[in-house]
């Protein structure tokens, strides 16, 4: 029975805790009283995932079992979650891999000759083929790749289809071989609750056009959190798509979630509760902690790039969408959610070495923000963990630096429209449609490995709730003049951060650490 | 006798600083080499020389009251400039082409004591001789005979033997080159209305058709005065600039650009405003297959007409502004079927009589555009180290035009 999450308060036996840092991490010292945020101990993993994926398959929620709704001559595309999912990759064989196999398994005996598989990347960049290999397996990649195992290409005018507007006027606009199908089968992980659900084919199929109705700064800053969908604005917009959606199109959805064990064994210390590492667990650390510091940049970041998580699957639900979903998240938040108790002056977050875009890449400077403000400030139901006029402080490098390949319009984001104004507002009326139509974007997202033109601005308004409900952001560690540019401040320790939030906060505040890696969600009473 | 920069014949030192300022060291550090070569290595002295001779009776003797240091004069002290021009230079010479002064005789139409600005090139009318084809349509920047005549070679004052330059305390000029200012044109404007003349020559040696985008590449006075001149006789769309420090943006800003970029990202950020597509060679600089229009190279250096050429749309005019130096990849020229187009000083409009020339319109500019603080360091004669060093680092101090007072001691 793994144990609940829990809130530990700093005292003087607490001893010095576990920070992310980017590709590194520490140990560091908290102010007495501060209230440290632990995740739900890891869940067991489900023994037999095979015989699982086949229960779930026979004995749907909401629709007929899988082999019912196969049938000779029909169009089936299987569409699966992209290379954001999850983090960090886990170990081969991949949870999707198994789910595509059994499905396939079923479409063959039912003698289903046109199957497609799509990834659903949406505005990401597409992913390579042996990114595709590695997901799905050699197996069906040998047997589909490239003709039949593609990216979804959200600029291929020719290859969407737009499905009508929702009563707020929605564009729902997807890829027409997923509208078109006699059944879309969407294989999907749900790291965290945000994703997964009426999200799947409605997002990860869109287009630029049907996306911009949800990701925007207006539904951003109205979702509070987006990880909490009945009090999301984002996610309303994708239930009026969902419903949209079901009306064109038969969807099959396999929902999938994953447990804690986020760290491979070697360094399995980052899995744990500081206090109970043993001997090894602390030996391991040092170990590991100096190779780190030790080695140079571009091998730090491949070692961390190549590490794989062990997940065990903590859940596999198949069936209608919307029935489906609800059972994901109570899995999510069984795994996840730990209850606080009111919110704190100061909320601090280590940030890792991975997010969900800079997979097999760099983590740039607007990628630490979105991670930061954006995903991590929102890993919280009912209230952040910091109070509105509060201060947050993060942990990271935030080095300048880009992958030229991947994130193009990144590098312009930062140079030139960053340079002008932070606001979200300003950003997204002059510059987002520039960006977002650009046509050298659009052909590098199309034809090279290039995230969309427009997801640098994705992931500004990531932030856009927590920039407005923050009252000060400083990153402990970072580079000045990026994080300048960003408008944040920084400081060379937690204890410099702390006073600095003084003029903010006062002398005595309260403080709460959100302890991630593995994911915890704060359900702040 | 009078007190005079002189620039005499040293084979030794214009190798020794071309050799020293040709090293590829770094922008930052290059500027204070070319500074400390310039100031010590080039061969250039402060003597007493006697007084200019007037080599004919439309000729006067000229007070400066302010001579500007000019980028071709540092390319002259730093050893860069190209030895294609040594024919048409006679030594030893007196540099200094952009000067204000006062007029030392009488002529019939302009008193002694007139205060003038000098329009440096030394035509056929100066050097009596029977016109040659461009000077008999007022195109003297393309005279035939700056070799010729009764002064000796040169092809502006500056560069001549015979007539003296402005880093002196007197010159020689004809007539046909002087152009009066109006007493109230502060002596700091009356300075620029040569290299502004230069300018709206350049911005009218094409075609800029209405809505053209324009890319400038250099931010010095040359840029910045092309910028101006871009606004005032040209319909131009956007004006893009490149320029390396604060200064010269906020002051590009203030005479018509549309936007400044640093050089570093110029590429990137003239392909988002142009909607081109960015290009990464193996070795070199990135290119734009798209791009500007137009663009006015106004360095003076290769890497500025590199980055010119490179940042031009197929099609496209790059304009050669600043005196070239270095060696530059012609590919895009030849890829691109650009057209390099050349501006050498200042013209009367060619065939185009209707047109005022370019110092007249120069000196009614002078004096209404936001030129303040331009030329904000003004040295004695006897100080030329410090008056050079500071020209060769302007952009990194802070200043746009560093100038000699060669009335003071």
């Amino acid at each position: 029975m793994s144990r609940p999450g829990f809130v530990l308060e700093v005292d003087e036996r607490t001893p010095a805790l576990l920070v992310h840092e980017g590709e590194g991490f520490r140990l560091e010292r908290f102010p007495l009283g501060t209230r440290v945020v632990y995740p739900p101990e890891s869940l067991p993993g489900i023994a037999d995932v095979d015989a699982e994926i086949r229960r779930a398959l026979l004995n749907p929620h909401g629709i007929e079992p899988l082999p019912e709704l196969l049938f000779p001559g029909m169009r089936l595309t299987i569409v699966f979650d992209d290379l954001s999912l999850p983090l960090p990759q886990m170990r081969t064989p991949d949870i999707r891999q198994r789910v595509i196999e059994h499905v396939l398994e079923l479409a063959a005996r039912a003698g289903v000759d046109d199957v497609e598989l799509l990834a659903a990347n949406a505005l990401h960049r597409r992913m390579t083929p042996a990114e595709l290999k590695r997901t799905v397996g050699e197996r069906v990649f040998r047997a589909f790749f490239p003709k039949h195992l593609r990216n979804h290409d959200a600029e291929d005018r020719a290859n969407l289809v737009h499905l009508g507007t929702t009563a707020h006027g929605e564009d729902v606009e997807i890829n027409r071989r997923a509208a078109e199908s006699d059944l879309i089968v969407y294989v999907n992980i749900t790291l965290t609750a945000m994703s997964g659900g009426p999200k799947s084919v409605a997002v990860g199929l869109a287009s630029y056009k049907s996306l911009r109705h949800h990701h925007n700064v207006h539904t951003l800053r109205h979702s509070r959190s987006f990880n909490d969908p009945p009090n999301s604005a984002m996610h309303h917009s994708y239930n009026r798509m969902a419903a949209l959606l079901e009306k064109h199109v038969k969807i099959f959805t396999i929902e999938t979630t994953l447990n804690n064990d986020t760290f491979p064994s070697y360094v399995n210390f980052l899995n744990k509760r500081e206090w109970e590492w043993t001997l090894a667990d602390q030996a391991r650390y040092l170990a590991v902690k100096r190779a780190n510091d030790m080695a140079p940049p571009r091998l730090r970041r491949q070692m961390w790039q190549k590490t794989v998580a062990p997940y065990g699957v903590t859940g596999i639900n198949a069936g209608l969408p919307s029935e489906v979903h609800p059972l994901t998240l109570a899995n999510v938040h069984r795994q996840q959610l730990t209850e606080v108790n009111g919110q704190a002056d100061i909320g601090i977050w280590g940030l890792p070495y991975i997010c969900p875009y800079n997979v097999n890449s760099i983590m740039n400077p607007i990628l630490v923000m979105s991670l930061g403000l954006g995903y991590f400030f929102n890993l919280y139901r009912n209230a952040p963990i910091v109070r509105k006029g509060g201060v947050g402080i993060f942990y990271h490098p935030m080095p300048n630096e880009f992958h030229p390949v991947h994130h193009p319009s990144y590098i312009d984001f930062f140079e030139e429209v960053l340079a002008e104004t932070t606001d979200p507002v300003q950003i997204e009326t002059k510059y987002e449609e520039q960006f977002a139509t650009d046509p050298w974007y659009t052909h590098l997202y199309r034809s090279s490995y290039a995230y969309h033109g427009v997801h640098p601005f994705y992931m500004w308004y990531w932030g856009a709730h927590a920039l407005e409900h923050l009252g000060d952001v400083i990153f402990v560690g970072a580079d000045r003049a990026t994080a300048r540019r960003l408008g944040f401040r920084v400081a060379s320790t937690l204890a410099d951060a702390l006073e600095m939030a003084r003029d903010t906060v006062g002398s005595s505040p309260s403080i709460t650490y959100l302890h991630a890696p593995p994911l915890v969600m704060a359900d702040v009473r | 006798m009078i007190l005079a920069l002189e620039y005499h014949r040293s084979p030794t030192k214009y190798l020794a600083t071309r050799g020293i300022t040709t090293l590829n060291v770094g922008s930052r550090l290059s500027s204070l080499v070319n500074s400390a070569v310039a100031s010590n290595l080039s061969p250039l002295r402060l003597v007493n020389r006697e007084e200019p001779i007037r080599p004919g009776p439309e000729w006067v003797r000229v007070r400066p009251l302010l001579s500007g240091i000019c980028g071709s004069d540092l390319g002259l002290l730093t050893g860069r400039s190209s030895p294609y021009l040594t024919p048409l230079v006679s030594m030893p010479f007196v540099p200094g082409h952009e000067v204000v002064g006062e007029t030392l005789d009488d002529l019939p139409d302009l008193p002694k004591g007139s205060r003038v600005v000098l329009d440096p090139v030394l035509g056929c009318e100066a050097r009596d001789l029977e016109p040659c084809p461009w000077c008999t349509t007022g195109r003297t920047s393309r005279c035939d005979h700056v070799t010729a005549g009764r002064i000796q070679a040169g092809l502006q004052t500056g560069f001549c033997a015979s007539t003296g330059g402005g880093w002196s305390r007197m010159l020689v000029a004809h007539r046909s080159q002087l152009h009066p200012v109006p007493e109230d044109l502060p002596l700091k404007r009356a300075v620029l209305v040569e290299p502004l003349a230069c300018a709206i020559h350049s911005v009218r040696r094409i075609d800029v058709p209405a809505g053209s985008t324009v890319l400038v590449v250099g931010a010095g006075t040359v840029g910045l005065l092309t910028v101006l001149a871009l606004r005032e006789f040209t319909q131009a769309g956007p004006v893009y600039v490149v320029a390396k420090h604060k200064h010269q943006r906020e002051r590009a800003l203030q005479v018509g650009a549309t936007e400044v970029f640093e050089p570093s990202r110029a590429a990137r950020a003239l392909r988002r405003v142009t909607r081109g597509s960015l290009q990464k060679p193996v070795f070199g600089q990135e290119f734009l297959l798209g791009g500007a229009d137009i663009a006015f190279e106004c360095t003076g250096g290769a890497g500025g007409l590199d980055t010119a050429l490179r940042l031009v749309r197929a099609g496209g005019t790059v304009l050669l502004s600043g005196m070239p130096s270095g060696t530059v990849d012609l590919t895009p020229l030849w890829y691109r079927e650009l057209k390099l187009i050349g501006s050498y000083a200042t013209d009367a409009g060619g065939p185009d009589s209707s047109r005022r020339d370019d110092f007249t319109e120069a000196v009614a500019l002078a004096a209404q555009a936001p030129l303040d603080g331009y030329v904000d360091a003004v040295y004695p004669l006897s100080r030329w180290r410090d008056a050079v060093g500071h020209a060769i680092a302007a952009g990194r101090l802070g200043t746009v035009k560093v100038a000699f007072d060669p009335t003071r001691d």
